[in-house]
């Protein structure tokens, strides 16, 4: 029988973390995603898997910490909350650039600058454009459930590893707070160092004499060779776009009306979207699981037959830009969003719905 | 019973920075006249009071002298 | 005595001394006469002693030493700047027999990566950091370093760098020594035979040290930046050893309890 717990969204991270078999953990307290930091330092994970935490000096520091466990092949990751997300921006660009697998959680607070320490969704663009300098793309996974912050954290380093690119797992403070039942899944052993020796010949794992040395680096000064480096880049990204987009559909058989949402907002839609049916106003909802790669087909499809298309997002307008570019124009799209920490209503949707789209 | 030294210079190795020079307690490198590829003035052995202290290659910065030592 | 011809020196046999294996053959970047490609090589024939090849991962940093992987002939990561402890802290961490150190500048380690080196050092992490101190940014052309001496000229102090305005040089090896976590600090020079075997020593007793578990060992070496301080080679030594070293006094700052 699975094992059923009562947890935090933070909490359920940190115990998929010991239990998917990840090698180390570093990171930083920042509010609202301390409770990783916590759990894993509570529950000893050393002892029981070998696992490695350490509370490191500054995101900074931690997100290199990364670096050099992915670069040993390790299956290693952090976690961290918008201002310190912003911090490890340097970092994830030299991950991305030396292409290491690693898996980052951004449990997002509202900002911009210090901001708040509620719930936002204005990471978007950090999160699926890049977010530090060059041309570059992060997995970016959007959990909207307590149990979905606990399955992503295998999921990541899944697609993580299969690509050898970074995984973020895009929350936010109202799933990393709130409280729900998870299903764990049994203890995985870690990967032994000769396993990873083996499947990784790419890894600094001090195994020189063995297979030619082994050097991780972003650097390349020849401009032609950075292109080159970069047309690589660019046909995995394209690979990814490919195959691993993810999405939920909800009410979408027949409806008029499509709601885009992802994570808490996605939550709150569907409230609304019961709201609306109530009145007869028959409204589907979308949920990209992937943030990058976009469901932008699955959005062009339904959303060009229908009558409108209302992205929700607790932010100014992010993800919105992306749905816009999937319509082509063909349709309404506007977006709703309460944000700086606020939360919007089921009620406040649909009235931005009724005003925005079916009336506006 | 002499001690008898010589070094091997990998001429396009050497950039010519003349520390070898002053680092030799026998007196015997010198900067040439010639230049290798890349243009520069590369250590050569001007007399044969070489003892094979090996002094020149370890504090050679490119690492290009080879030390030999032969007792006669 | 019968006249010894060079060939019959020359031979395998006789050999003394070249450049270990652990370096490989492709030409350093470095300028004429420059401290690093001493420094890589006894960096290079300790590994080598240790038979620790297959057992150690080198950090490389952002500066003139950037390119470091391409010369040593093992498994090196490079880091963003000033990031190489962090680095290390997780390699050491997860694979602690491995043999890991970190090769760093002055720019990179005592300016932007000051929080990354206290805090490994202050951790007692068991790695090795080699610290090449030329008081200057020599990669970015010659501009004014953490390290750089009063009154020193450099690209942002051409009329010497006024401490009044442009703050003091930072002995952050005296600092480190301070901290708990270190085992061995030491500074030391490469410029002549003898400064490098003292050297070698040095780096060799830090390895160890780490083979035991001890702490973090640091090694620093003051060294020369001929063309970042606009001299040549040969002049640049003597400037160092009349003008660095008073400020930056060779030996071992701080040493293990036997």
């Amino acid at each position: 029988m699975k094992e059923l717990r009562l947890m935090k969204g933070n909490e359920a991270i940190a115990e998929a973390a010991i239990r998917i078999g990840v090698d180390g953990y570093f990171g930083y307290p920042i509010t609202p995603q301390s409770e990783v930091l916590e759990h894993l330092m509570a529950e000893k994970p050393w002892e029981k898997t070998g696992m490695v935490v350490l509370q490191a000096e500054s995101e900074v520091a931690s997100i290199n910490m990364v670096y050099g466990g992915a670069a040993c092949g390790k299956k290693v990751m952090t976690t961290s909350s918008s201002p310190g997300f912003s911090l490890m921006q340097e970092g994830m660009s030299y991950i991305a650039g030396a292409e290491l697998p690693c898996v980052v959680a951004n449990v997002v607070r509202g900002g911009p600058g210090l901001g708040t320490i509620q719930p936002s969704q204005a990471d978007y663009f950090q999160a699926t454009k890049g977010g530090g300098h060059g041309d570059y793309k992060l997995i970016t996974l959007a959990p909207s459930t307590v149990q979905e912050m606990y399955d992503f954290v295998g999921l990541s380093f899944e697609l993580a590893f299969k690509y050898r690119n970074p995984a973020i797992i895009l929350s936010d403070g109202l799933i990393g707070q709130m409280m729900e039942k998870v299903y764990l899944t049994e203890y995985k052993e870690r990967w032994s160092d000769e396993y990873i020796n083996k499947t990784f010949p790419w890894a600094t794992t001090g195994r020189a004499a063995d297979r030619g040395n082994s050097i991780i680096t972003s650097l390349q000064l020849q401009a032609d060779k950075q292109e080159e480096v970069n047309l690589r880049l660019q046909k995995k990204y394209r690979e990814i776009e490919d195959n691993e987009v993810r999405y939920e559909l909800i009410n979408c058989e027949d409806a008029d009306y499509y709601f885009i949402a992802y994570g808490s907002s996605a939550r709150i839609s569907q409230k609304a979207m019961e709201l609306a049916a109530e009145e007869g106003i028959k409204v589907g909802l979308i949920r990209p699981i992937t943030l990058w790669p976009f469901p932008t087909k699955i959005i062009r499809e339904l959303g060009q037959k229908s009558k409108g298309v209302l992205s929700v997002e607790m932010s100014a307008g992010q993800m919105v830009e992306d749905v816009r570019l999937a319509i082509e124009g063909k349709v309404k799209v506007e977006h709703f969003g309460r944000f700086g920490g606020v939360i919007h209503s089921p009620a406040e949707i649909l009235n931005a719905l009724k005003t925005k789209i079916i009336g506006g | 019973m002499a001690i008898k030294g010589a070094i091997v210079v990998d001429i396009e190795y050497c950039k010519g920075c003349g520390v070898c020079v002053g680092a030799c307690p026998q007196e015997v490198i010198r900067l040439s006249k010639k230049v290798n590829g890349k243009g520069y003035n590369f250590a050569e052995m001007q007399n044969d009071a070489c003892v094979g202290c090996s002094n020149c290659a370890v504090v050679c910065p490119d690492g290009v002298i080879t030390v030999y030592r032969l007792k006669v | 005595m019968s006249e010894v011809r060079l060939e019959d020196i020359i031979k395998p046999e006789n050999k003394v001394y070249s450049k270990t294996d652990l370096l490989t053959d492709t030409v350093m970047h470095y300028c004429p006469g420059c401290g690093h490609g001493t420094a890589h090589r006894i960096v290079a024939e300790v590994i080598e002693e240790l038979g620790a090849q297959n057992n150690t991962v080198g950090i490389a940093p952002v500066g003139c030493s950037v390119l470091a992987y391409n010369y040593f002939n093992i498994d090196v990561q490079q880091a963003a700047h000033g990031r190489a402890p962090a680095l290390a802290t997780a390699v050491k961490r997860l694979m602690p027999d491995r043999l890991v150190f970190t090769y760093q500048g002055d720019g990179d380690l005592a300016a932007i990566g000051t929080g990354e080196t206290i805090h490994a050092c202050n951790r007692g992490e068991n790695i090795t950091i080699i610290f090449i101190n030329n008081g200057i940014y020599g990669m970015t052309g010659g501009q004014m370093a953490p390290t750089t001496l009063p009154n020193m000229k450099s690209s942002t102090s051409p009329f010497g760098r006024d401490v009044e305005m442009m703050g003091n040089p930072l002995k952050i090896t005296e600092l480190l020594a301070q901290l708990p976590g270190t085992a061995y600090v030491t500074r030391q020079a490469v410029h002549t035979p003898a400064h490098v075997r003292r050297t070698k020593k040095a780096i060799r007793k830090a390895f160890d040290l780490q083979a035991k578990g001890a702490g973090t060992t640091f090694v620093e070496i003051v060294s020369n930046c001929n063309s970042g301080w606009k001299m040549t080679p040969v002049d640049a030594n003597k400037w160092m050893e009349e003008n660095m070293f008073p400020y930056y006094p060779l030996g071992d700052i701080k040493i293990p309890a036997e």
